[in-house]
């Protein structure tokens, strides 16, 4: 992917963000990253039925970089099972660290592929996985609870 | 002003954040190194010379700040570790003891962390009451809408005299005349205005005040409280050890010293301290007033220029002192400082620690830039280009 095609990706999902705000949270499991080192704020809403993101929206104020991952991860994630989710956030992380991934896997997210060159901003590209990561959490939970 | 003073300005970046902290001149870099390289000791232990000077010095840097901030005695400066410290000492070692269950006390939505939350945790454990002030349409604080929150159970009013992102003066002198006269004691958070403003306690008749020798040309690591004698006289000591002591004994019997080292324990920050006198002595060189006047006049030039460029909105314009929070319409604020540093503008992003502000603000984040003397027209010229030229934001930061 070149970086002219990476940077119009971003700029539209900063643009354009896609499911930014949530009229009816009922049903929506919630969660929330304060980015230490920043001030981005994102709340993260995942609706989950039989192990299967059926829907998800966020809402809240970050940079460009997180407002973007957040809004492409969320067109990538829409309608896969929790562990196909979780499959794609691995392959991500291994893209942000600079180790062998399957960009196949990515779509979108592949424009974050230059990001480690800027350490700094590599929280604010983690931040919405690590937000989508807490939600599936509190879902394995209520699982458990409910067995 | 004199900016081959400071090393820093050598190194080709603007700085526009010196409401966070403020780059040094020589005087003060030397101030330290000197006590490093030609005195070290420490103060108040030794009969020799090297102690006996750095004694003096410590000790003199005292007068030096009371006649900075005009207070009756030298006994009446406590040196800190800065304002955090000192507001924590007002509310730990002071209003925790003088302070009954329901008492209240008053801030703003407006107020910097430190004079936030040590108020907050005294609140949680003794039951006084933390009330805001209502603050006007340009975010300032009356007096007609402190006379509005005053009860009966009022006992302080502690406030910024310049707050850290609106930027506005507090009415501080008149607020004390009538907080005196319903016995409120007065407290001031003197971060930001200390460094630019001319201080009186005496003609503002204030009963506390905190303040930081970075924000003002000196080192980190230190700062001062100052309070009037009555109340320091009674203020338990935060810490307890050497320096504070004249007499233990294996009895248990324990006498303190006298104001001021009574509240001073352990081994103080002489290097800081000896800094902060350099920074003082600069900027009393250089006249206080002058310092604020040129930064009103950058804020104004700033304003101006501002104006010339649509998407940009300012939300202090009405504050007379060298702050101005803005953001580039629906860009985050922290993508706008990323911007500028590319450019290497450092500006600051974020809420400046005063978390409660949005309330009124209608806005989370900003970018907050803050003069200092050193700051130029021209510095102001370079931003102003880069900022016009904003549309391209994604194409330098992504």
């Amino acid at each position: 992917m070149d970086s002219n095609l990476k940077r119009e990706i971003i700029i539209d999902n900063v643009e354009n963000p896609f499911h930014k705000g949530l009229e009816n949270k009922d049903d929506f499991i919630k969660a929330n990253t304060h980015n230490e080192s920043c001030i981005d704020n994102i709340d993260l809403y995942v609706k989950i039925e039989n192990e299967k993101i059926v829907d998800a929206y966020f809402e809240g104020e970050a940079c460009a970089i997180t407002t973007s991952a957040t809004s492409i991860m969320l067109k990538n994630i829409i309608g896969k099972t929790k562990e196909e989710a979780r499959d794609i956030m691995r392959e991500y992380y291994k893209m942000i660290e600079e180790e062998e991934f399957n960009n196949l896997k990515l779509g979108e997210l592949n424009a974050y592929q230059d990001i480690s060159k800027q350490p700094s901003r590599k929280k604010c590209a983690t931040l919405p996985f690590q937000t989508l990561e807490k939600t599936l959490i509190i879902s394995d939970m209520e699982i458990k609870d409910k067995n | 002003m004199q900016r081959e003073d400071f090393p820093m300005l050598n190194k080709d970046i603007i700085y526009f954040d010196n409401g966070a902290t403020t780059f040094k001149p020589k005087e003060v870099i030397n101030g330290v190194l000197d006590y490093y390289t030609n005195y070290t000791s420490n103060a108040h232990r030794g009969d020799y010379d090297l102690s006996q000077k750095v004694d003096y010095l410590y000790e003199s840097t005292r007068e030096v700040v009371q006649k900075f901030i005009n207070a009756e005695s030298s006994k009446e400066i406590i040196f800190t570790s800065g304002t955090t410290m000192s507001l924590n000492m007002i509310v730990s070692s002071f209003m925790r003891y003088y302070l009954a269950k329901g008492d209240e006390v008053l801030i703003t939505k407006s107020e910097h962390a430190s004079n936030v939350l040590p108020w907050l945790e005294l609140e949680r454990e003794k039951g006084i009451v933390v009330k805001y002030i209502p603050l006007d349409k340009d975010y300032k604080v009356t007096l007609e809408n402190i006379q509005k929150v005053v009860t009966s159970k009022t006992k302080v009013i502690s406030l910024a005299y310049v707050t850290n992102v609106i930027g506005d003066i507090r009415p501080i002198k008149e607020i004390s005349k009538f907080a005196h006269s319903k016995d409120i004691l007065m407290v001031v958070d003197g971060a930001q205005s200390v460094p630019h403003l001319k201080t009186d306690v005496i003609g503002d008749d204030i009963d506390f005040l905190a303040f930081s020798g970075h924000k003002m040309l000196g080192p980190t690591g230190v700062g001062v409280l100052y309070a009037k004698e009555k109340y320091l006289k009674v203020m338990k000591p935060l810490l307890y050890g050497g320096g504070m002591n004249s007499r233990f004994e294996s009895d248990k019997k324990v006498e303190y010293k006298d104001l001021p080292l009574r509240l001073e324990a352990g081994t103080q920050n002489i290097a800081g301290v000896l800094g902060l006198r350099e920074a003082i002595l600069y900027l009393e060189k250089i006249g206080i007033d002058k310092i604020h006047k040129h930064e009103v006049e950058l804020k104004k030039y700033l304003l101006k220029k501002l104006e010339t460029i649509d998407n940009i909105e300012i939300y202090n314009k009405q504050s007379e002192t060298g702050i101005v929070v803005f953001n580039i319409k629906n860009i985050f604020s922290e993508d706008t400082s990323r911007y500028l540093n590319h450019y290497k503008i450092c500006v600051r992003a974020g809420n400046h620690c005063t978390k409660m502000l949005k309330d009124e603000l209608g806005v989370k984040n900003t970018c907050r830039i803050s003069f200092y003397l050193y700051n130029t027209k021209e510095e102001i010229d370079k931003l102003i280009a880069i900022l016009k030229d904003n549309k391209r934001i994604y194409e330098v930061i992504l």
